[in-house]
């Protein structure tokens, strides 16, 4: 009888298959980038596979929250070697089961390659993008499993909690937040601990904890991957802010387009009421707490309080004049303390590790990590946590690996609607909070979007005024009407109407509308304009003088014209003009009538000589 | 679920469960431990390779050693598989050959924990591409 390797595989492995004790942890990312990407077919693959060798109590697959490393996702991460897999398939989940757990053997074609040395990197430590890297707020994303609150507890989750409610008072747990230096990152960057503070003292019968979960900066996904990734630390988090300021019920205000993170953020909370760290009298302490859930419909507005207030007691998401303060008057006219998902994430490692471990951290007046999410033209799109000081060159040329396609890099837009954009005279500007407002952006929630010599500056303001008009809620007239006019002077700018005088136009309507709106997000959308001016004054003036975008960008002041001595006169551009504004005979050099032209760039697509010339 | 009554309570759910994350956390610092690879390519695992490592495994855990166990491919001395490397932190790597898992805990306790030599030492007579001047 012929035995064949794989039975003998199978047999040894029995025969050694005494206590069982994980010799490998394959750890698959279950965050919404990498599932749209296949990876909860991948993790049925390596399953599956690891049955068909007889290795389940060898090696044990688990799905975590995300890595950050989006831009090579799917990401299979075997321990303890620190095997980073990128890009993985559905079809590749055989080869990594029978070379790599059985034999030992990496799979050199899926591990990243270093795009500088372009050798294969091995061992994820090495790898550019995580070396910078400090993770608190994501200590446990792509760690641990996001639905098993075992997992949590072994990693000292919910221990934090039990000590401040079985040893310490409120206020001596908030003395440990002031010290720590927290603050909140949700773009304000108010000291968490005197937010505490305020709401600790004020007297009511009833004070509610709101996680605010409501985030809506184009690009930025930082407290989706947390809720995605670890959710109890927000819950925990919540219950120890709950203790503090004497409230019993927490609600998280969350969007509703983020269907993974609530469906996690649901089965968390399950799980700590089931184990009673949720619920009534927790751990013996005499102290309740719990939590529930409010969807929002996805307006930015609703991430400012108290029009998240306003949204979660079931009116309009309108924002209120300021004070009260939701800390005295807020949800259903009790004492509310709103604070945004990783500031609630940073809290349980402060009170496991200490105030002077968090604020030995960071530089003189912001304290610890922030997660920022890099997104535009950069070769890492992704998740990172860095240390507050860290410069804007660390992060998009060691991290971020450099713009893409080796173009040159012309800005980055960091706070999102509500921030500016940093230009080259930046890149070794210390990030905090303070620094950024001084450059004239903000640190916003944490997107970062990098920008390219091939962006237009006018249009990128542009394109922040259209979403800020599109979210005012429009109770107040600076918001609702200055921020459109805005908008319709960039647009004359960027169709080549514009005159010299819309750019102090623009920048007194900006002054105005900063000085007089009612709530965070009118006094902050004029941001993009008034920074793009301050540093790209050249680029502006060039639209409204020479009615020429220097990028290239604005369709509208496009300039097509036909270079003679390559035009060989095929007419292949004649037939492709859908205005007629192309003439000339066979075999003769043709010209545009820039009159007629409507930029649509038809005949540059269609030439085969090069001989159409763009300006 | 049973719920967890007071804070001791959590602390020894704590501990039961913290060595089934011990092989991601020791991940997290592979520098600071003693790193032990187990040849695990045909002809070792047709000697026995995989007894060994499931033998380091549970005594490590067992006793707490800070050591972690990976597996490796062929590394040639075929003539004298189980082969395992060892490497503590500061020192070159070692290479035992004919470990059995009786050896492989003498190993453990004599030479990583002690840190006294043993026999059977194959030397090594190779020097990888990195090195080669």
């Amino acid at each position: 009888m012929r035995v064949s390797f794989l039975q003998i595989i199978k047999q040894l492995t029995r025969k050694s298959r005494i206590m069982a004790q994980f010799k490998m942890h394959l750890l698959v990312c279950g965050g919404t980038g990498c599932r749209a990407s296949q990876s909860e077919i991948i993790v049925e693959n390596l399953k599956s596979e690891i049955k068909n060798l007889g290795l389940e109590n060898d090696a044990q697959v688990v799905i975590t929250g995300c890595f950050g490393f989006c831009e090579k996702g799917p990401i299979v991460k075997i321990v303890p070697d620190n095997t980073f897999y990128t890009q993985v398939k559905p079809e590749d989940c055989a080869e990594i089961v029978r070379e790599h757990i059985l034999k030992g053997r990496k799979v050199k074609r899926l591990l990243y390659e270093d795009p500088e040395t372009q050798k294969h990197i091995e061992d994820s430590k090495h790898m550019n993008f995580y070396q910078k890297q400090i993770r608190i707020a994501l200590r446990n994303c792509g760690f641990i499993d996001p639905e098993n609150i075992d997992e949590y507890i072994a990693r000292d989750g919910y221990a934090a909690l039990g000590n401040i409610i079985t040893g310490m008072s409120p206020q001596e747990a908030i003395d440990i937040m002031k010290k720590s230096g927290l603050r909140g990152r949700g773009g304000g960057g108010f000291p968490t601990g005197i937010k505490w503070e305020i709401a600790s003292k004020s007297k009511a019968d009833q004070k509610y904890v709101v996680c605010n979960a409501d985030e809506g900066d184009p690009g930025a996904f930082m407290d989706r991957s947390i809720l995605e990734g670890d959710p109890h630390s927000v819950i925990e988090a919540m219950a120890i802010c709950g203790y503090c300021i004497g409230a019993t019920k927490g609600i998280v205000y969350i969007r509703a387009e983020y269907p993974l993170a609530i469906k996690r953020l649901k089965i968390a909370a399950r799980q700590s009421r089931a184990y009673g760290l949720l619920g009534q009298d927790i751990l013996g302490s005499g102290f309740s707490f719990d939590i529930e859930l409010r969807y929002g419909a996805g307006a930015f507005v609703c991430g400012e309080e108290t029009a998240l207030i306003k949204s979660m007691e079931g009116l309009r998401g309108e924002p209120t004049v300021k004070p009260p303060f939701p800390a005295e008057k807020g949800y259903l006219g009790k004492p509310t303390n709103v604070n945004n998902v990783e500031t609630f994430a940073n809290v349980p490692a402060i009170f496991l590790k200490g105030a002077d471990w968090f604020s030995s951290i960071g530089t003189a007046k912001s304290k610890g990590t922030k997660v920022f999410a890099l997104a535009g033209k950069i070769n890492n799109v992704g998740l990172i946590e860095v240390p507050m000081g860290i410069t804007l060159r660390e992060v998009i040329f060691e991290i971020g690996g450099g713009i893409k396609d080796g173009k040159k890099f012309k800005a980055v837009q960091t706070g999102g609607p509500s921030g500016g954009c940093l230009t080259e005279k930046h890149l070794d500007t210390p990030i905090d909070f303070d620094n950024l407002i001084a450059a004239g952006s903000m640190m916003g929630s944490g997107g970062m979007i990098v920008m390219d010599e091939d962006d237009c500056m006018v249009s990128v303001a542009k394109f922040y005024l259209e979403f800020t008009v599109e979210e005012s809620c429009g109770k107040c007239a600076p918001c609702r009407i200055g921020n459109k006019r805005l908008h319709e002077i960039l647009e004359k700018i960027c169709s080549g109407k514009g005159v010299e005088a819309d750019i102090d136009y623009l920048k007194n309507l900006s002054r105005v509308i900063k000085d007089t709106a009612l709530c965070g997000l009118g006094q902050t959308s004029p941001n993009p304009v008034l920074s793009t001016i301050e540093h790209f004054h050249d680029e502006y003036l060039a639209h409204v003088k020479e009615r020429i975008c220097p990028a290239g960008s604005c369709k509208a002041l496009k300039l097509y014209t036909i270079l003679p001595d390559k035009c060989t006169g095929c007419t292949a551009c004649v037939r492709a003009c859908p205005v007629d504004a192309i003439t000339g005979e066979k075999r003769q050099a043709h010209v545009i009538d820039v009159n007629k032209c409507i930029r649509c760039g038809a005949c540059y697509e269609k030439c085969k000589f090069t001989a159409i010339h763009v300006q | 679920m049973n719920k967890i009554k007071s804070l001791d309570d959590l602390r020894k759910m704590k501990q039961n469960l913290e060595h089934e994350m011990n092989i991601r956390e020791k991940s997290n610092e592979p520098e600071s431990l003693v790193q032990i690879r187990v040849a695990m390519a045909t002809c070792g695992i047709a000697s026995g390779a995989r007894t060994v490592m499931n033998t380091l495994v549970e005594k490590i855990e067992k006793d707490k050693i800070p050591a972690v166990v990976t597996q490796g491919g062929c590394m040639g001395y075929c003539y004298a598989e189980p082969t395992i490397e060892v490497k503590v932190p500061g020192k070159d790597p070692v290479v035992f050959g004919n470990v059995d898992s009786q050896r492989a805990i003498d190993i453990l306790v004599k030479y990583v924990v002690n840190g006294e030599l043993l026999e059977g030492i194959i030397p090594t007579n190779y020097q990888t591409i990195n090195e080669k001047k």
